[in-house]
């Protein structure tokens, strides 16, 4: 499908048909699976402009840049032109945080946009300039890369950590005692995960590195990918010889496609260099994404790498006994898999020396908002206001931590720690100063999980759609003491009725506004 | 040790086989557990999420949850009616579920559920979502307005009849029941009256033509005992 939309724009009804045949099934059953992904689209259009949606771009101005363009090329909100020309709208965090404010061309981000750079943009498209003539600025993405610490600090050439592996017990030791544990969220032991995998009977075995880095505001997974992939395919590559897996997959979020290119040729060196293919008993493929933010959640990529609508499966079986194609599977965060990484070249004892009890290591820090955003890699246990200040933050408002699935942050918080036991990380760090008014970003989490919910489980489908819907009233002064109570409630069943992660934690974000910062609901006398 | 393996539901000792489901040993001891999206001669399935009891001081979906020895779980408390009842409202919120204009009503395992966990009122602002009928079929009548997405129609018509008819389209509130069909519409798929998936809907979204009202209203299914006493459809 992506090849289809590479050459089309979209997905002509005559491709999904031919497709259908290919593969003996109906085409509705083709359009089941790609109506689930917001990045295909269905009907035709030469340009198609998504501004990633989030609150830190929202607070830059996203919206009068988008309307800019929508007035200069006379068009509404997410309608293609008569004449098929152009289509712009809205999509869900692209991962350009710290790129000011940004958005999917045709698929590729366009960043730091301005209005003179809009006013180009306009040109562009009225003159049908296409895309790959466009300014190269146009598609700068800088890295800053603010505070490094030894991860970052590192540097490996392909095959330097896998040439001077040691014997699996001893590898299992190393693994062992760096006591990583899952970047992804979860923050499950890695050694454990691994161990699990490996000890279920199967004639083969599946690592997958989970780079569907979507939780609103992160990138650090974008950089690693960029700058540091050897730490990432190598990490796979050891997961590999430790739980005797012969297929890897990176599951690369379809906002990332602009990497594909870069990364295809790093797995091509490395098969030069026999450390993937045949003679190495183990390969890795790369699976696009296509705009499915669940598909973060391990269960729900198993089934978008198997070509299905991205629904999270019940649990168990977990994947480590029954994942891809039922095959015992290591799903792994693409910072996981550079950690491990560096826990073999280093050593498990000496990777464990920094960090807390619970949290070995250092962890990747995506900060955006208002302050010097970028990454920031530091030891667990460091405090919130010790992250603030390296980010020269001030007049701080609030901190939302880990995304819109995360918690919010206030000042009494801020001496806390980063680490399992306290303020657990998935990367995303959002900085809001005093001038900001958070029922904006209440809002836009709220459409941010209506948008993204997969639709499977009741809660989650109604649920988000709901809370959306009964933010926006209250927002809109129409809010009564009944409205908060359904709030309430809603972030109840979302929490502990819901089928997965998504949707118990789709109500945090209302939950933790409502007991901390009440006065964002305004109610009716 | 089989003759030993019991779980321990509102108190009450419970015996299961392996590999049945909390569901399952429920259903076989007679106690009903409230659910929409699950048949028992289908794969389960966990989306609505009514069955949802707390296993252990965790709330999970009965129908998914393996039974294990000595689980202590509740499923008539309170609370967790209450969170029914909140689904159910739900369910009733996104689509548009007229009961007294229904063929359905007092055969309805959704309006049963409501009544016996006393869904009095309606309570959120209702979606009023546009959908369309597809009366196209001879013998049969697919009313989208109805369609809780459970599913059940869909995995029976792929797991049971081998004939694929249903699929799902799009995602989040978004997701809509469609026909496997070139047109789109049931008179151009292989659906037939004896089909498993005509006999699986919860709702009134399938029925059959020409039957409508043989039972008169007073004399239904659930007009005689609630949904928790009878014997379900899927007895």
């Amino acid at each position: 499908m992506h090849a289809i939309q590479a050459r089309f724009n979209y997905l002509p009804a005559f491709a999904l048909a031919a497709l259908a045949d290919a593969l003996q099934c109906s085409v509705a059953e083709i359009h089941s699976v790609s109506s689930f992904y917001h990045l295909f689209n269905h009907s035709p259009r030469a340009y198609d402009i998504r501004f990633s949606h989030n609150i830190i771009e929202i607070y830059q101005g996203k919206a009068a840049l988008m309307q800019q363009l929508l007035d200069g090329l006379q068009l509404k909100q997410g309608q293609v032109r008569p004449d098929l020309r152009v289509c712009v709208d809205n999509t869900s965090c692209i991962g350009m945080s710290d790129q000011g404010i940004s958005a999917l061309v045709n698929g590729l981000p366009v960043t730091h946009l301005t209005p003179a750079r809009i006013t180009q943009m306009i040109e562009l498209i009225e003159q049908s300039i296409p895309i790959s003539q466009w300014p190269a600025t146009f598609f700068q993405i800088d890295h800053r890369i603010q505070h490094k610490n030894r991860l970052l600090n590192s540097q490996i050439k392909a095959g330097d950590v896998l040439t001077k592996l040691s014997d699996k017990a001893q590898m299992w030791q190393t693994l062992q005692q760096a006591g990583i544990r899952g970047c992804g969220g979860a923050g499950f032991p890695v050694y454990q995960k691994w161990r699990l995998c490996q000890a279920t009977p199967a004639k083969q075995r599946i690592i997958v590195c989970n780079a569907d880095e979507g939780e609103p505001a992160t990138f650090k997974d974008r950089v690693l990918l960029s700058d540091y992939p050897e730490w990432v395919i190598e990490g796979m590559t050891i997961a590999a010889q430790l739980i005797e897996a012969n297929q890897g997959f990176i599951y690369l979020r379809g906002e990332y496609r602009y990497l594909l290119p870069m990364l295809e040729a790093v797995l091509a060196q490395r098969r030069r260099l026999g450390l993937l293919g045949p003679a190495a008993g183990f390969d890795i493929q790369i699976y696009l994404g296509a705009g499915a933010y669940v598909c973060g959640a391990e269960t729900a990529l198993l089934n978008s790498l198997e070509g299905q609508r991205g629904i999270p499966r019940a649990v168990p079986p977990y994947p480590v006994n029954h994942g891809y194609l039922g095959w015992p599977t290591v799903v792994n965060n693409v910072e996981t898999l550079a950690q491990v990484t560096l826990a073999f070249l280093i050593g498990g004892q000496h990777f464990a020396q920094i960090g807390t009890a619970a949290s070995k290591g250092t962890k990747l820090f995506s900060v955006s908002g208002d302050c010097q955003a970028g990454i920031y890699e530091l030891p667990f246990g460091t405090t919130v206001a010790e992250l603030l200040a390296l980010a020269n933050a001030t007049e701080v408002q609030a901190v939302q931590n880990a995304g819109a699935a995360g918690q919010l942050l206030l000042s009494p918080d801020f001496h806390r720690r980063f680490c399992f036991d306290d303020v657990a990380s998935t990367g995303s760090f959002m900085v809001f100063n005093r001038q900001r008014d958070l029922s904006a970003m209440v809002a836009n989490f709220a459409q941010f999980f209506a948008a993204e919910s997969c639709g499977f489980c009741t809660p989650c489908r109604v649920g988000t759609r709901l809370m959306a819907k009964t933010v926006e009233k209250i927002q809109a002064g129409q809010g009564h003491a009944r409205d908060v109570d359904d709030l309430t409630d809603l972030c109840h069943l979302l929490r502990h009725h819901s089928h997965c992660g998504l949707g118990s934690s789709a109500g945090n974000h209302i939950r933790d506004t409502l007991t901390q910062r009440p006065d964002l609901y305004p109610l009716k006398a | 040790m089989a003759e030993t393996a019991e779980i321990f539901i509102d108190g009450q000792r419970v015996a299961f086989q392996a590999e049945q489901t909390i569901m399952m040993a429920a259903h076989a001891a007679g106690i009903y557990i409230p659910h929409l999206c699950h048949h028992p001669e289908l794969k389960p399935h966990g989306s609505c999420r009514l069955c949802v009891v707390e296993v252990n001081g965790r709330k999970l979906s009965a129908c998914t949850t393996l039974a294990q020895q000595g689980q202590i779980i509740h499923n008539q408390r309170a609370d967790l009616i209450a969170s029914r009842r909140c689904v159910l409202q739900l369910l009733f919120v996104e689509g548009n579920h007229v009961c007294p204009a229904c063929e359905k009503s007092g055969d309805c395992q959704l309006q049963a559920l409501a009544y016996a966990v006393e869904m009095i009122s309606p309570r959120f602002a209702h979606f009023y979502p546009q959908r369309t009928v597809d009366a196209s079929h001879p013998d049969i009548l697919l009313d989208y307005n109805r369609c809780i997405l459970c599913e059940l129609c869909l995995r029976a018509s792929r797991d049971v009849d081998h004939k694929n008819v249903f699929s799902l389209q799009q995602r989040g509130d978004k997701t809509h029941l469609s026909v496997n069909s070139a047109s789109g519409q049931l008179a151009d798929s292989t659906l037939a009256l004896g089909d498993k998936a005509m006999q699986v809907c919860p709702v009134g979204a399938l029925l059959s033509k020409q039957t409508a009202y043989q039972t008169p209203i007073g004399a239904r299914l659930y007009d005689q005992k609630p949904i928790a006493q009878g014997e379900a459809h899927d007895g």
